[in-house]
């Protein structure tokens, strides 16, 4: 099953199960989604359920807050996340602060999909990956799936959650395929998994990047470097002990993200084992990420620009 | 007069109003005695006087049922109190108190009390109209008739938001009433002057949404509008409301009222909807006691609420952490 259709199945599956679960967006009918996720969901669900809505972000996600706040379960579709940030303040003076800021009385169960990652000529406003933004504002919940089996059973958490999600799918993994199991599992929020053991180096990464470190980490068991990879699936709360039972094993870590490193989640995690690890580290913490540029569009800057195996290899040498 | 209960909305039978006119009071009192907690230092941050626009609310939420909601903004203490919030609890959120309507969190621009279908007041300007909608959405897919109110003022109606919202509530025939409070000015800035086009009501009528602009001070117009459109808008009919009135006070607490000829704010005090009312109501036959002693009763009350709030307990300090999320770091 393909990363799309996992997240279809997710969606319909929760669908069924909950009828105050619904989704709107652009475009979630005639074409089933920017990947297909929504494909033939208006046809079992009809227009009040799968609801395809004018471009008009702030109030597609304000209207669904409104939802939310009035009981129902709603998935706000926004494509890519660069048209989040045409959002930003529902989500962020909104939906994050409702809960606080009326004491408590009331939640906002909403989920907000935006896609992120490097998409093939999407140049400045079509290809960012802003979770740091996201995990930066209190309230939020904010998940980056990289495999089919938890784009299924991690949408389905964050449908089920009674905190607003920001779901931060990929836009180079859709197509991707794996293992989906037949029960309906659930994978819960704000726990990671290890995506390859090794005692080595700790790679800490999400959503891509977890493929291109295990390409790496395939690379360096052929130089006699074993790395750990751990996929973080949530990126607030992040999981803590997860890194910690790891960087008890290894003393070394890298951070590996797609979008910018400067000020990127990784700098928190860094930090973070930092002052806790700080005895049982055997080497310097490292940390990988976009260049702070926007993302260019010609292809010969892509190289340059992107996070790579050979450069995870590289600092991973120079770490062991 | 003995008061009977209330009867049918939109008449202008005499007990009806001079409920209303107590009503009017109350936000009246509350907002009094909040700005002098404000001078006095037990209020903080930004409180936005309702003062001279009470019968908009009065005679909007006098219309909705229990079960219908309101979005409000950020000069929203008329709204929760006119749909019936205890201006106690209201005090005390101003005071910062445990007990407060949001615990003490939030503050003037976040009351809300969702019990009573008070979706909160709101820091944002316009974002009260996406909120609405959403609420809309949300009776309809429940298989609800209520209805929810977005109210805004004419600043409002600049930003792209509240225009998105109207398109919103029109092409998904939400039952949404929006209430334009047009008190002339966007903060210092007269709203006309940075309004390109005819206003709100043009506006709201380009989108098609059936929009009427009415005397916003005259308590029983406001009343009669209100009794006419909320049916249309239960039926699924979103309805706007321009509502014209005036702020005796400055936009907020902290800013002087500089902007503003005094000539100006006194030429309006004639027509502020408290006067007009009791005006109304000694036609009628009350006598001026009758309406002294519903001034005198609103003061007491809110006299009283003042003094809770004083003696209220604070938030202990786990407040702070609590009702962020559920989900945290994993210990």
């Amino acid at each position: 099953m393909t990363y799309s259709e996992a997240a279809r199945l997710a969606l319909a599956e929760e669908m069924r199960r909950d009828p105050l679960v619904w989704a709107l967006g652009q475009d979630l009918g005639p074409e089933g989604g920017v990947a297909g996720q929504y494909k033939g969901l208006l046809a079992e669900f009809g227009p009040e359920r799968i609801v395809d809505t004018p471009i008009s972000e702030a109030t597609m996600l304000g209207s669904a807050v409104g939802a939310a706040a009035m009981g129902t379960r709603p998935v706000c579709e926004l494509r890519y996340a660069d048209f989040g940030i045409c959002a930003a303040d529902q989500l962020v003076n909104q939906a994050a602060k409702m809960r606080y800021m009326f004491g408590g009385q009331m939640r906002v169960p909403l989920v907000v999909r935006q896609s992120i990652g490097w998409k093939v000529g999407g140049a400045a406003q079509h290809a960012q990956s802003t979770e740091a933004w996201w995990a930066h504002t209190p309230g939020l919940v904010v998940v980056c799936p990289a495999t089919p089996r938890d784009n299924r059973g991690l949408l389905k958490a964050a449908i089920r959650c009674d905190d607003p999600v920001v779901y931060m799918e990929n836009k180079n993994l859709w197509a991707e395929t794996g293992d989906v199991p037949d029960d309906e599992e659930v994978v819960p929020l704000g726990k990671a998994s290890i995506a390859r053991e090794g005692e080595d180096v700790t790679i800490v990464t999400w959503s891509r990047i977890v493929a291109v470190a295990l390409e790496a980490a395939g690379a360096l068991a052929g130089r006699g470097i074993e790395v750990e990879v751990i996929d973080l699936r949530t990126i607030w709360p992040w999981d803590r002990a997860a890194v910690e039972r790891s960087l008890e094993k290894t003393g070394r870590l890298l951070v590996a993200h797609e979008s910018v490193q400067a000020a990127g989640f990784g700098a928190e995690i860094a930090a973070d084992m930092a002052e806790r690890m700080h005895g049982k580290l055997r080497a310097p913490i490292r940390r990988i990420g976009g260049r702070r540029t926007p993302i260019p569009y010609s292809e010969r800057l892509d190289e340059p620009s992107r996070v790579t195996p050979a450069q995870i290899v590289g600092i991973v040498e120079k770490m062991a | 007069m003995a008061m009977q209960a209330m009867p049918r909305s939109g008449s202008n039978d005499v007990a009806r109003i001079f409920s209303l006119f107590e009503t009017m009071h109350l936000i009246r009192a509350f907002e009094i005695a909040a700005d002098r907690a404000w001078r006095d230092g037990f209020v903080r941050g930004s409180v936005h006087q309702y003062i001279g626009e009470e019968a908009i609310a009065t005679a909007v939420c006098a219309n909705l049922r229990r079960d219908d909601v309101l979005a409000s903004y950020h000069r929203g203490h008329g709204h929760s109190i006119a749909k019936g919030t205890d201006p106690e609890g209201m005090m005390k959120e101003l005071f910062g108190r445990r007990d407060g309507t949001s615990r003490g969190k939030g503050g003037s621009m976040h009351i809300a009390d969702f019990s009573l279908g008070v979706m909160g007041a709101n820091g944002v300007v316009g974002e009260s109209a996406t909120l609405a909608c959403g609420a809309a959405k949300a009776f309809r897919l429940k298989g609800e008739d209520r209805i929810a109110v977005a109210f805004f003022g004419d600043g409002a109606i600049n930003r792209g938001v509240t225009l998105e919202a109207l398109n919103w509530a029109k092409i998904y025939r939400l039952p949404v009433l929006f209430v334009c409070e047009e008190n002339e000015y966007a903060v210092t800035v007269r709203t006309a002057t940075v309004t390109a086009g005819d206003g709100a009501l043009a506006r709201a009528r380009a989108f098609g949404l059936h929009a009427v602009s009415i005397d916003g001070n005259d308590l029983l117009e406001v009343d009669r509008t209100a009794a006419e459109l909320i049916p249309r808008v239960r039926a699924g009919e979103p309805c706007f409301i321009h509502a014209r009135t005036y702020r005796l006070f400055g936009h907020v607490s902290f800013q002087p009222d500089t902007y503003r000829d005094p000539a100006e704010v006194e030429s309006r005090k004639a027509f502020e909807p408290i006067r007009r009312t009791a005006r109304w109501l000694l036609d009628q036959g009350f006598s001026q006691a009758d309406l002294d002693g519903v001034e005198a009763a609103a003061r007491e009350r809110i006299a009283a609420a003042v003094r809770a709030a004083h003696e209220a307990p604070w938030p202990d300090e786990a407040a702070l952490l609590a009702d962020v999320q559920d989900l945290e770091m994993p210990a």
